[in-house]
């Protein structure tokens, strides 16, 4: 059998003249949207969407989160101060019984590290986009609301078998006596946003900011703002359970947070200046 | 049907609650004792009832599956177990396995309900079960399915039993053929039940559910030599030559699955250790807190000692075999526990490296936990008190005396009631019709 013979090393430079910008734009495109650059591309991989949304198609044309209003909250982790100013108005708001909580605030403590020896970490539930607990209920007593992505309770339905308990990988759950039914936050559904209020009770009790609370779907939230940028990291907890978390967490101390706030785009490059 | 026993006391070998009143003094202080410890079981059950769990139960917000699961599940493990090992003879013909199949149902059924009376104690709101079971399925959710193939499999178990009973083999092997599938199917979705919960490495994967059909063949053999032992200590003549033939296969098949089993273990631990996820746990399992557990009760007494004694006892030492799965029973307790509670002693958290959640959680069971779990077992040992009894140690006549108008099938070894006029043949042909 013959093979055709090609001298790869005598093949003629074609040069990059003959490339357009076009196809040159596509093969940059490719090559960002395999090694993941695109803040875009990381978010949505942590946040499922309905449809499909490429990464290569950055940060600007997300078709759209699942939900709407997509109710999201960012924990800038830096920010917060353990004052559990914000686990008190949760417990008041929603009438959480002694012992337990809907959210917490986790330290973290470091001995080697010059700028600050401890850290916070708030953690409450994650309102999951693909969660294991709605998986796990056998009588559909905790769902997905269709509208908000809010994971909620129908207390009447629970059984109390604990199974979503111990499938939450947040420990986002307890049972509650007074309900007779297994309880969780529900980003105050019931006691404040149902009602017009466009915050949690935690959020909203912060005095630092480092909760902030909002919708994923509007450009103009403070939510979308700070999860739609590259400056800074985002991430979420536990991420290898691919539960999709609704629950972003970042340093949130940057010069670039602050740029963010302040509406200024990036801090090196303003795409509207001429 | 003028010719056809009728007879229910000589046709099922059913001896009336007059058994039990003729029972030995000896015999009535057992079913005493243990009729004592289900009403103390159920007495403690509803008072935790009563005052909500919450204040009686160690459970707590992390670790929410106690004791009573771990009961739950070492009941319903024996009951599929029995429902597998006894259907080797009668719905596959292993002919050798065919006598202990009316102890191994009726016992498959008493586990059955010893463990719904365990897990009653552990769900908040059981009669909500009932309703939004039906109303509201949640047809992705293992617990459902756990709850709605555990249903059809008792029906099934009892249905079988029935036909057993009444000598109707064709049936009989036929719902005892669908009993297994659903046995098996449900038993494999308590295994999956705790390992499709992602969030908890040690039990995810899809090794529970298949260790859960291993181990459950090994509870069952080892549950039914333990009852047809015991039924010999209580009465010698339930033993006859077809019986000793039966013991002795499946104390083999038993030795057999206890191998497998200790393979299992040893690639879980093997494989445990090159996760990070699993290493802490197995760490308190091997030189931890759970050491004790592991060492002593689930490998030495459920696997080595069992193992030996059973080789040693060649499979017609009744007293060895007697102890060997007495002890057996205990350690496969622990086993059973062994999974439950070290899947949650690792915090949701501990990844995170944070203070709260550095160490191991800790879960001891309370008294009203023990108790409750009594209850279910109480329950068990009195049912197979009663029905040793007033089923006549389940055979139908003593010594092998074939009893008026029967015989012993060459087919499937049990004795069968010929009608007027009926040869033998015929009535084989009619207790095996292939319709």
């Amino acid at each position: 059998m013959k093979f055709p013979k090609i001298g790869f090393d005598n093949l003629k430079n074609e040069g990059t003249d003959s490339v357009t910008v076009k196809e040159r734009r596509k093969f940059l495109k490719l090559g960002l949207a395999v090694v993941g650059v695109y803040a875009g591309g990381k978010i949505l991989s942590l946040t499922s969407v309905i449809g499909t949304a490429h990464a290569a198609n950055g940060v600007g044309s997300i078709k759209k989160y699942p939900y709407n209003p997509h109710y999201s909250m960012v924990i800038r982790q830096s920010l917060c101060i353990d004052c559990e100013l914000c686990v008190e108005a949760c417990n008041t708001t929603n009438h959480v019984p002694e012992e337990n909580y809907r959210t917490r605030i986790l330290s973290k403590r470091y001995t080697d590290t010059l700028d600050k020896q401890v850290e916070f970490i708030p953690v409450l539930c994650n309102q999951c986009n693909n969660a294991p607990c709605v998986r796990a209920c056998p009588t559909r007593a905790t769902y997905k609301d269709p509208v908000t992505g809010i994971v909620r309770m129908e207390s009447k339905k629970c059984i109390g078998c604990k199974t979503c308990m111990l499938a939450c990988p947040y420990d986002a759950r307890y049972f509650s006596v007074e309900r007779r039914a297994v309880d969780k936050c529900d980003f105050c559904w019931e006691t404040r946003l149902s009602k017009g209020e466009k915050e949690t009770a935690c959020s909203s009790a912060c005095p630092t900011g480092a909760r902030t609370f909002g919708n994923l779907t509007d450009p103009e939230n403070i939510v979308y703002k700070l999860v739609h940028q590259i400056e800074e990291q985002v991430w979420v907890i536990r991420p290898e359970d691919d539960t999709k978390p609704n629950i972003f967490y970042m340093k949130g101390n940057m010069l670039s947070v602050d740029n963010i706030l302040n509406e200024q785009k990036f801090k090196y490059f303003n795409p509207n200046k001429s | 049907m003028t010719g056809r026993i009728v007879n229910i006391s000589k046709k099922w070998g059913f001896h009336g609650i007059t058994a039990l009143k003729e029972a030995s003094p000896g015999y009535k202080m057992i079913m005493g004792f243990f009729l004592l410890m289900t009403l103390a079981g159920l007495a403690f059950g509803l008072h935790a009832l009563y005052v909500g769990y919450h204040h009686v139960y160690g459970v707590t917000r992390e670790i929410s599956w106690g004791l009573l699961i771990a009961a739950y599940i070492f009941c319903v493990v024996t009951s599929t177990g029995l429902c597998i090992v006894s259907s080797v003879g009668h719905v596959f013909g292993g002919e050798a396995f065919m006598p202990i199949a009316k102890r191994a149902v009726f016992m498959s059924i008493v586990f059955m309900f010893g463990g719904f009376c365990i897990i009653f104690f552990d769900i908040e709101n059981p009669f909500r079960m009932a309703i939004w079971n039906v109303f509201s399925p949640n047809l992705v959710s293992n617990m459902w399915w756990m709850g709605t193939l555990y249903g059809a499999y008792l029906v099934f178990m009892m249905i079988e039993y029935y036909f057993l009973l009444d000598q109707n083999h064709s049936m009989s092997r036929l719902m005892g053929f669908f009993g297994l599938v659903v046995g098996v199917a449900a038993h494999s979705n308590l295994g999956a039940v705790f390992g499709m919960l992602h969030g908890r490495p040690f039990w995810y994967g899809p090794y529970l559910p298949i260790y859960f059909i291993f181990s459950a063949a090994m509870s069952g053999g080892c549950a039914i030599l333990f009852f047809t032992a015991l039924g010999w200590k209580i009465n010698p003549e339930i033993m006859n030559q077809r019986m000793e033939r039966a013991v002795k296969a499946v104390t083999q098949l038993t030795i057999f699955m206890i191998s497998v089993i200790i393979f299992f273990t040893i690639w879980k631990i093997l494989t445990g250790m090159v996760s990070e996820g699993k290493q802490l746990v197995l760490m308190s399992m091997l030189t931890g807190d759970f050491a004790v557990n592991f060492w002593v009760f689930e490998v030495f007494l459920g696997m080595f000692l069992p193992l030996y004694l059973l080789i040693r006892s060649r499979g017609n030492n009744f007293n060895l075999i007697l102890w060997a799965t007495g002890l057996m029973l205990i350690g496969i307790f622990y086993m059973r526990y062994d999974i439950v509670i070290p899947g949650q002693m690792e915090s949701v958290y501990h990844s995170l490296g944070v203070v709260e959640a550095a160490n191991l959680l800790t879960y001891t069971p309370t008294l009203h936990e023990i108790m409750a779990s009594l209850f279910g077992i109480g329950f068990i040992a009195l049912a197979y008190f009663a029905g040793e009894k007033v089923l006549n140690g389940h055979q139908l006549e003593k010594h092998e005396i074939v009893p008026d108008g029967g015989y012993i099938c060459p087919g499937c070894g049990a004795i069968h009631f010929m009608e007027a006029g009926e040869t033998e043949e015929d009535a084989m042909k009619r207790h095996h019709r292939i319709w």
